[in-house]
Order: structure tokens, then sequence, then C-alpha cells
């Protein structure tokens, strides 16, 4: 895909979604012609790779457990990771078979896709095809995608604010619950990216309803992330600030995402700027900042060394300033009818008013992307240069970080470790420190023990 | 490590195989449903099955579905025969095995081998072919009744011959023979072909992956290797791919042949 930038028609050119017939007719337009090729390649090679590592992570984690670990024991991290292994087994396989009737349709005159289709006045032989099949295939996928994004993002976010909170998460197994639910949901409601395909609108309410749904599992994640930081004793590290940052995202992110999946209220603004806004908001901001959250928190796991936490506020501070000023106007703009995917809105008188606001949103994306060389260069030079860390610099929980500093093979010397608990024994009343390792069996904390833990 | 560490990638290797075989069912599934919304729009001029995959070798004359039925017969008697290979490998028969595996990958081949002939008999069609009439009606003929035009419309058989059948074809717009992915001889729509080739094709696809598979389990049983090792997990595992190819055949038949 890297090399198809580097080709004379150029890269492919119809948008993330390539719906046909624009994808599957190279003599639509150039960017249709070997770039989508190239596209399409390496969408089966890494739906290929997406399927093998989805299923030895599924494995692993049924599998391959440590003593003691059962399954309502996982951190929340590998709860998140497992559900999104099982989005993309089943997910990506409808999107194989999609991919693979494009291809047909691109390269051996298939009519799958299309139909009735007249280029410079001479028609194309295909007949009887749907591209609206495509766009149900591909959004059979797209819609579970979105959660592949976002809920490693939200494991990861877990852990760092129960960690940071010196709080057991609230409602672990309602955590769980809801990223299942969710994960099950996900696959009954690609409908809502197609109201305007001329669906019958019963169908499309039975869409809006099953999207709607969807709110539930997630307001009871983002409620918990509250209830979570209610009245805790948080440490407010760089990822901490940005795993908030995140759950500030996704409930900004959400609101928007009911107006959406309305289908009476989405037929006004699909299409528009306020689409983007909200799925840049809640899927692109929400898991690059838990994905932050995730390299700073465990970046002395990674390396050894801590990662400069002045700077890391510094990026925080104006990572999440940028976004909102990138992606909140950008609702209005959508309100106002602004069209996404147009060339050039300048082109278009009715757009001329909305002219500051899209400088504004340009300004503001330039002033977020410049503050990612701020990490990156934190990155790197604590990779090299930063502050040795201690083993257990949070005093986190999870087994990681009762293996060495040092880097070695297998992670432990000997025996991986045994666990004894669940993964929030933060602030237990009674104990003698603040947190208490999964690897501290119950009769050494006798203090502490709640009725039937021994 | 040791014993406890092996026997988890033992039982993690058949797992994976599971959660294979649910991924590519949803692969099967999505092209099935896709076929099936397609076929949808088109019921008043889609073939019936009955009247297009009617050749059985040697005998001159319309035997309907009778070859794919054979086919359909050969994949699942060589389940079977990989069913009694998986039995063998827990008895840790050897030679038994090797004997039930032999005869599956003979059964994938003759399965193979008929998917060739039928696809062989598919695209090259019929002697006359099929006429687009200049009113924009789709006449087929039949080798067996020459001089016979046969048009389907409305779910309703209209049959010309005689002279008016000689007027009609001298008319036609065009002569279509045979079968390709632009165009066939069974229906005026060019999908019943494409889909025929793509999921037929795709399936054999796998029955060839599968063919392939055993020969290597097979070389491994000849060679002794879980004799070695053991067991026969390694049977199994090929076994669950087996079923479940055989599995999906089923219902590629029930669909494109049957319904």
């Amino acid at each position: 895909m890297m090399w198809s930038v580097f080709i004379e028609t150029g890269p492919a050119s119809g948008g993330w979604t390539i719906y046909p017939p624009l994808s599957a007719l190279p003599q639509a337009m150039p960017g249709s012609g070997m770039g989508m090729t190239l596209w399409l390649v390496s969408m089966v090679l890494f739906i290929v790779s997406a399927l093998l590592g989805g299923i030895n992570y599924i494995a692993t984690v049924i599998n391959l457990r440590t003593k003691g670990m059962s399954m309502m024991r996982l951190p929340l991290t590998i709860w998140a990771f497992l559900i999104t292994a099982i989005l993309g087994v089943l997910s990506f396989p409808v999107l194989f078979a999609a991919a693979l009737l494009l291809v047909f349709d691109r390269s051996f005159g298939t009519s799958f896709y299309l139909s009735d289709i007249f280029i410079g006045g001479e028609a194309l032989h295909n007949s009887g095809g749907s591209p609206i099949l495509f766009q149900h295939l591909f959004w059979f996928l797209g819609h579970p995608e979105v959660y592949i994004v976002l809920l490693p993002a939200l494991g990861l976010a877990s852990e760092v604010i129960a960690t940071q909170s010196r709080k057991p998460i609230f409602g672990y197994k309602a955590m769980v619950v809801s990223m299942l639910v969710i994960a099950f949901l996900s696959f009954i409601v690609w409908g809502h990216h197609m109201f305007m395909t001329g669906m019958n609108p019963f169908l499309g309410a039975v869409f809006t309803f099953t999207t709607l749904l969807i709110a539930i599992p997630s307001a009871v994640k983002v409620f918990n992330y509250i209830a979570t930081l209610w009245k805790a004793n948080i440490q407010l590290t760089p990822a901490m600030c940005f795993a908030i940052g995140l759950v500030s995202f996704f409930i900004s992110g959400g609101l928007t995402g009911i107006i959406l999946g309305d289908s009476a209220l989405d037929i006004n603004i699909h299409d528009t700027y306020f689409v983007v806004a909200h799925f840049h908001i809640v899927m692109g901001a929400s898991a690059i900042f838990g994905m932050f959250a995730g390299v700073y928190h465990w970046f002395p796991r990674m390396f050894g060394r801590m990662m400069n936490k002045t700077l890391g506020y510094i990026h925080f501070w104006i990572t999440v300033i940028a976004v909102y000023g990138v992606f909140f106007p950008m609702h209005f703009l959508g309100l106002a009818g602004v069209p996404r995917r147009y060339y050039s809105n300048s082109a278009y008188e009715s757009f001329m008013d909305m002219q500051n606001i899209n400088e504004l949103v340009t300004v503001m994306s330039m002033i977020g992307g410049v503050a990612q060389l701020i990490f990156a260069f934190n990155f790197f030079y604590s990779m090299f240069y930063g502050k040795k860390s201690e083993q257990n610099p949070w005093g986190s929980n999870t087994i990681e970080w009762t293996a060495p500093v040092e880097h070695l093979h297998g992670n432990w010397p000997g025996e991986i470790p045994t666990v004894h608990r669940w993964a929030y024994d933060y602030s237990k009343p009674g104990a003698e420190h603040d947190f208490i390792p999964q690897t501290t069996p119950y009769s050494q904390t006798k203090g502490s023990n709640l009725p039937g833990e021994e | 490590m040791g014993w406890w560490y092996f026997s988890l990638w033992r039982k993690l290797g058949k797992m994976f195989m599971w959660f294979f075989l649910v991924s590519d069912a949803f692969t099967f599934s999505s092209l099935l449903i896709a076929y099936g919304a397609l076929r949808h729009r088109f019921t008043d001029i889609w073939p019936a099955p009955g009247d297009v995959f009617t050749h059985f070798p040697f005998i001159h004359g319309h035997v309907p579905l009778a070859y794919v039925g054979l086919m359909t017969f050969i994949l699942i008697m060589s389940s079977v025969t990989m069913v009694l290979a998986v039995d063998a490998g827990h008895r840790r028969d050897n030679k038994s095995v090797a004997v039930w595996m032999g005869l599956t990958i003979v059964g994938g081949f003759m399965f193979l081998g008929s998917q060739a002939w039928e696809w062989y008999h598919f695209i090259h069609g019929s002697e006359k072919g099929a006429y687009i009439l200049s009113d924009g009606r789709f006449a087929r003929t039949d080798d067996l009744e020459p001089g016979k035009l046969f048009i389907w419309q409305n779910h309703q058989k209209t049959i010309i011959e005689g002279a008016e059948a000689e007027k009609a074809i001298a008319t036609s717009v065009k002569n279509i023979k045979g079968a390709n992915l632009i165009e066939n001889e069974y229906g005026n729509t060019p999908l019943f072909g494409n889909f025929f080739f793509f999921i037929t094709g795709f399936h054999g696809f796998h029955v060839f992956s599968g063919v392939v598979i055993n020969i290597i389990i097979f070389i491994n049983v000849l060679t002794g290797v879980y004799t070695r090792r053991g067991h026969y997990e390694q049977v199994e595992k090929t076994g669950l791919y087996w079923h479940f190819v055989d599995l999906v055949w089923v219902f590629v038949f029930t669909f494109f042949y049957l319904v």
C-alpha cells in the first residue's frame, strides 16, 4: 500500500470505503487503477495476518494463562484484547469475501457489484450486480472494525485509571459484560452506515434500535470510569491525563453518535462534517489517547526508563486542546451542511461563510500535529537517556510489574508467577500498602481479606 | 515447561483450527448470502438448476442433477473414511490410519476431477447455445430436441418450433454458447455464471488445499512420524478441516443445485 503512493496513477483514491462502481472500474479515474489493485492485494495480506494474529490471541488467552489466573481475574486490558481478537476473526472474513468479489469485478469481468454502467456513451457488458451488496458486506466488517480500534484503548485506559486512582476499578464484571455486549451488538448495526441507500424505512428503524442499544453498555463503561475516579486519590501522571482525556472524548463523541444512529436525524447530516467530527473524536482521538496512555504507563516496563513528565504534560495539553479545536467546530460545519470529501469547499458560494471555521480547524490540526513531535522526542530520548525506572514505578498490581527490570528471555527467571487474586486490590482497607499485587496470596494479607477470601 | 507445556500446545492447535473454521464459515456465509440476495432479484430469469446440470458420463439424454449427486456422495464418503482414519488414530493403529487417509485422498481427487468435468460441460455448453431474440427475449436450445426454442418468462415456458423458430433465430440479436464470466447460455443474467464459478471455485480451492494437507499427513503416517510422537492429533486437526469443507459443500449443493 505504501508503494502505491509512488506509482504514476497514484494510490487508491475512492476513499477508505472503496465503494464500487468507482473502485471497480479502472477507467473511472486514475486512482482506481494500479493503486486500487495494490490496495486490494495488501488488504488480502492484511486480512490473512489479522486472522492468524487474532486466532493466536484468542487461543493464548483462553489456554495459556498462568496458574490461578481465572478468566474473572484477568486485567481488563487482556479482556479487551481478547474481545478485539474475536471481533477480528469474525468480521474480517466477510471483508475478505467482499474484496475477492471486487477483485473479480475489476479483473475478470464479473458483475457482482456492477450493472447498467455507461462510460463515454458506451454500455459496459456488466448487468445485474448491486453496489449496495458491497456496502452490506463492507459495513458488516466496518462497524465491528471501529470497536476493534477502540476496545484495546478502553482496556488500556481501564488499567491506567484504576492504578492511578489507587482504587479498584468500579464494576469489574459490568466492564467485562459491557465489552461483550458491545462486541455482540457491533455485528447487528451495520445498516446505520447505509440509511441513505434507499433502505426500507422499517429496516432503518430496526438498525436505529440496535444502534441506540449500544449506548447502554457504552454508558456503563463511562459511568464506571467516572465512579472509579470519584473521590479517588488521583495520581495525575501523563498516562492518567491521557486516560481521562479518552473518557472525555468518548463522552463527547458518543453523544453525537446517538444523533447519527437515529435514521430520521441521520438523513439531515449524512455525509457532512458532522459525521467526520463524530467518528474521528470517538474512534480516532479516543483510541489514540488510549494508546498514548498505554505508552506513558508501560514505557518503564518496556525500556526500563521513565519518560519525561513535563514533556508529557505539555504534549497532553496541546494535543487535547488541538483535538477539541479541530473537531468541536467541525460539528457546526456539519450542521450547517458542509459536505465531507470535497476537494475545495471554497469553490461553492454557499460554503464561503464557513471559511473562517475551516481556517480555525486547519490551524488547530497543524498545532496538534506539531505537538506529536514533542512525544516522538520524549519517546526516543527517554529510551536512551531517561531516568532509570524502578521495578514497579506506579505501584501496580498486575503481574508484568513483578518481572525484573533487566530484560530476560522468557521475562521471569524460573517459574512463571502464580496469581492469587484479581488485579484491582488498590487501597484495600486494612492492607499494609495501597496496592496488593496479584501474586500475593490471601494468607499473607490476613488484615485486609474480605469475607470469603482466605 | 516439559509435558505440561507441551500438552497445552497440543490443545492449542486444535483450538486454532476451530477458530479458523469459524472465520472461514463467515466467508462462505457472506458469499452464499450475497448469492441469495442477488438471485432473489432475478427469480423470473434465474435458470432452474435441473435444466442446466443435466449431463452424466456415457448417458445420452438428460439426467438432471444425477452427476452432482454422485459428486456429493463421493465427498461425503471421503468424510466417512476420514472419520475412520481419526478413529484408527485413537487406537494407535498406524496401518489403518494410512489406509483410511489414502482413501480420503482418493475421494478428494475424485471430487476435484468430477468438478473439472462438470466445469468443462458448463463452460462448453450445448451445440447451438442460446439466442437473444429481436424482441429481447432469451431463448435456449436443446441438443436432444433440435429446431425448438425454449423461452422462460414469468415462470412460464413457451416453446417455439418450425418456421417460427427459424425466423426467430434468423432475426436474433445474439447467439451465446457455453458460459464464461461475462455471459452464459443458461439464463439471461451473467450473475448465474459468476456465482457458479466463484463459489464452486472457492470451495474447490478449499478441497484442493485439503487434499494437499491430507497428502502431507499421509506421508507423515507412512514414515511413522505419529507413531514416534505417540498421538495422532494432527490427523484430527486435518479431519476437522476436511469435515468443514464437506459441510460447506452440502450448503453449496443445497443452494446452487436443489433450490
